[in-house]
């Protein structure tokens, strides 16, 4: 069953077809990957997906349900979370003050009390615990090093429990030991069922970690497959040798 | 350490109390109603500005607002001298609040520099209307409001703690703000809005309470301003230098922080007040601002209170090193607590088997 899908999705940015009339499907309980060269408009679907960037035609449905320019924090609240290319995380705030952000109360009395339950407080715990970062929790985030930074962005958006993670370049920018360990969350959490979404350049990642893989060059998906029929496959080569 | 803390405060309660029995001179209560005038407002503006990071140089419009509120409601409703103007205080407030809910809305659909201009922009419109709207507001002959008749060592005692009051509910209200889900929400937003509105933050209506909160209690003090001065006039009421005093008593006292804001006007207001006894009213103490305000960049640029903690903070965990050799070290972030993490990312190798 397709948990989410983008259905002839286009966006333009002035003169640049960003997105023309890109189609992608997300398997439930299985992790996708993204690939494409730079420009090719994989960002771009993230942003579009969740709510960072209206559409100009196309049909996003998450469930079968249609979420198609929803806004960032209703997508999120709906059990779609993501993180950012340039890891986004709120650089003055203690790490654990970062995961209560997303711990997300929407009625009156949840906002004006206290600002960490004792249930979230254990739940932020276990999940600090779980990237491995609970001896940073009274941390200034931006303190952290680059690839903690991305521990903690991925450890925030799971407070929430979303039934799909889109990642942007989880492996981008850190050391090897570093994208293993994130590698290996990923997969413990799709045991327990959530589905991913996952950008990468990082080919031994992707193909390591994905059970199909999507390839998208100039704003539409030109390949799908298993990570084996994508290598193979001439139109992919030329995409990311002939530009 | 947290007994210390309530002792602590409770003193300085007992302490603002006892102020004005201790110093009757009307010179020295006079300057005392003042500061806590720019204490309330500065916290109120820091419940805004200071948790969302949007700053904002156009709260003399709430503040004149609620000065001819005030004036207009004693003038219209024929209230008599007395404690009577004080009960009319909260309604005040909420005029000034109404008034600033379209102009958030507005103001709030930009950031940043765009934001700064438009409220300082609001804050001019409101000022022109004052000199031009003559059938509401008189104009340039201003307003007068009714002058109670106590008597001199006693004049200003209401008025003080009257404020007090205000100042108390207003640090009340931001305390509260900082320590609930909803102040967290608006942390967020300081530190990065998008990302905020992306994990479930309300970022629009959060910012726009906040506003308006802050514009509730700057209003009651304008409302306040208004019958201790006993007249008003355009250019009083609304000041172009009121919220650049505001905005630097807060950078001085700490941005975003509970006691910065009061510690900077405890600082700069009687020094305004001294300086203007000293020179007279020629301006020299905004000289002595812009120095101030080039120091504090200096040397304390994210304000007194974050300074001084951190600097405490070292010095103790620095002792406590002394103290218990071979002791943990204190805990700091970087090498030290990466190489741990290291231990667990080559066990997550084994796992993942890659």
């Amino acid at each position: 069953m397709n948990i989410l899908e983008a259905q002839g999705v286009s966006k333009a940015f002035g003169g640049i077809q960003a997105l023309n009339t890109c189609s992608i499907s997300v398997q439930q309980g299985k992790i996708t990957g993204l690939i494409g060269p730079n420009g090719s408009g994989k960002t771009t679907l993230f942003n579009v997906i969740t709510g960072y960037e209206r559409i100009d035609q196309g049909d996003v449905r998450y469930n079968g349900k249609s979420i198609t320019n929803s806004t960032p924090n209703r997508v999120f609240a709906m059990g779609i979370g993501r993180t950012f290319q340039l890891t986004r995380i709120f650089p003055r705030l203690t790490v654990m003050e970062n995961m209560h952000v997303a711990a997300q109360r929407n009625d009156f009395v949840g906002l004006i009390s206290r600002w960490s339950s004792r249930h979230e407080q254990r739940r932020a715990l276990e999940l600090l615990d779980f990237v491995g970062i609970t001896g940073l929790k009274d941390v200034p985030a931006g303190n952290l090093s680059y690839g903690q930074k991305k521990l903690l962005e991925f450890a925030f958006i799971l407070i929430a429990e979303p039934k799909v993670i889109l990642l942007d370049e989880p492996a981008g920018g850190i050391n090897p030991t570093m994208i293993n360990h994130i590698a290996s969350r990923v997969r413990e959490l799709n045991k327990q069922g959530v589905t991913f979404l996952v950008v990468e350049h990082n080919m031994e990642f992707v193909m390591q970690l994905c059970d199909t893989v999507n390839v998208m060059h100039r704003g539409t998906k030109i390949a799908e497959g298993t990570p084996e029929e994508v290598r193979e496959n001439p139109d992919v080569l030329d995409a990311y040798l002939g530009g | 350490m947290r007994i210390f803390k309530i002792a602590g405060l409770l003193i300085l309660l007992a302490a603002a109390i006892a102020f004005p029995l201790l110093f009757p001179n009307p010179a020295v209560t006079t300057v005392a109603v003042f500061t806590l005038m720019f204490a309330g407002a500065a916290v109120a503006w820091n419940i805004f500005s200071g948790y969302t990071g949007y700053i904002a140089l156009g709260h003399a419009a709430f503040f004149g607002t609620g000065a001819y509120a005030m004036a207009l409601m004693c003038q219209d409703w024929h209230i008599p001298a007395g404690y009577t103007p004080f009960y009319l205080l909260p309604l005040v407030g909420l005029v000034a609040a109404i008034v600033a809910i379209p102009l958030g809305i507005i103001a709030l659909r930009t950031r940043r520099h765009t934001f700064i201009v438009i409220t300082i922009a609001f804050f001019f419109i409101f000022q022109l209307l004052a000199y031009n709207l003559r059938g509401l507001t008189n104009g340039s002959a201003g307003l007068s409001l009714p002058i109670p008749t106590w008597s001199g060592a006693f004049y200003n005692e209401p008025f003080y703690y009257v404020t007090l009051a205000i100042l108390l509910l207003a640090l009340l209200i931001s305390w509260w703000v900082r320590n609930s889900k909803y102040g967290l929400g608006l942390l967020a937003i300081r530190d990065d809005e998008d990302r905020a509105l992306g994990l479930g933050v309300r970022t629009g209506p959060s910012k726009l309470t906040a506003f308006v909160i802050s514009a509730f209690f700057v209003g009651m003090l304008g409302g306040m301003y208004a019958y201790f001065v006993e007249a008003i006039y355009p250019p009083f009421a609304f000041d172009a230098l009121y919220d650049v005093v505001i905005a630097l008593m807060c950078f001085m006292g700490g941005l975003g922080t509970l006691s910065g804001p009061i510690i900077g006007a405890l600082i700069l207001e009687p020094t305004q007040q001294y300086f203007t006894l000293l020179y007279g009213e020629n301006g020299w103490y905004l000289v002595i601002y812009g120095v101030l305000f080039l120091v504090i960049i200096l040397v304390l640029p994210r304000g007194i209170v974050p300074t001084t903690s951190e600097w405490w903070a070292r010095r103790r965990a620095a002792r406590g090193n002394v103290e218990k050799p071979g002791g943990e070290p204190p805990p700091a972030p970087g090498v030290q607590q990466d190489t741990q993490l290291v231990v667990e990312r080559s066990e997550g190798v084994k796992e993942v088997n890659l």
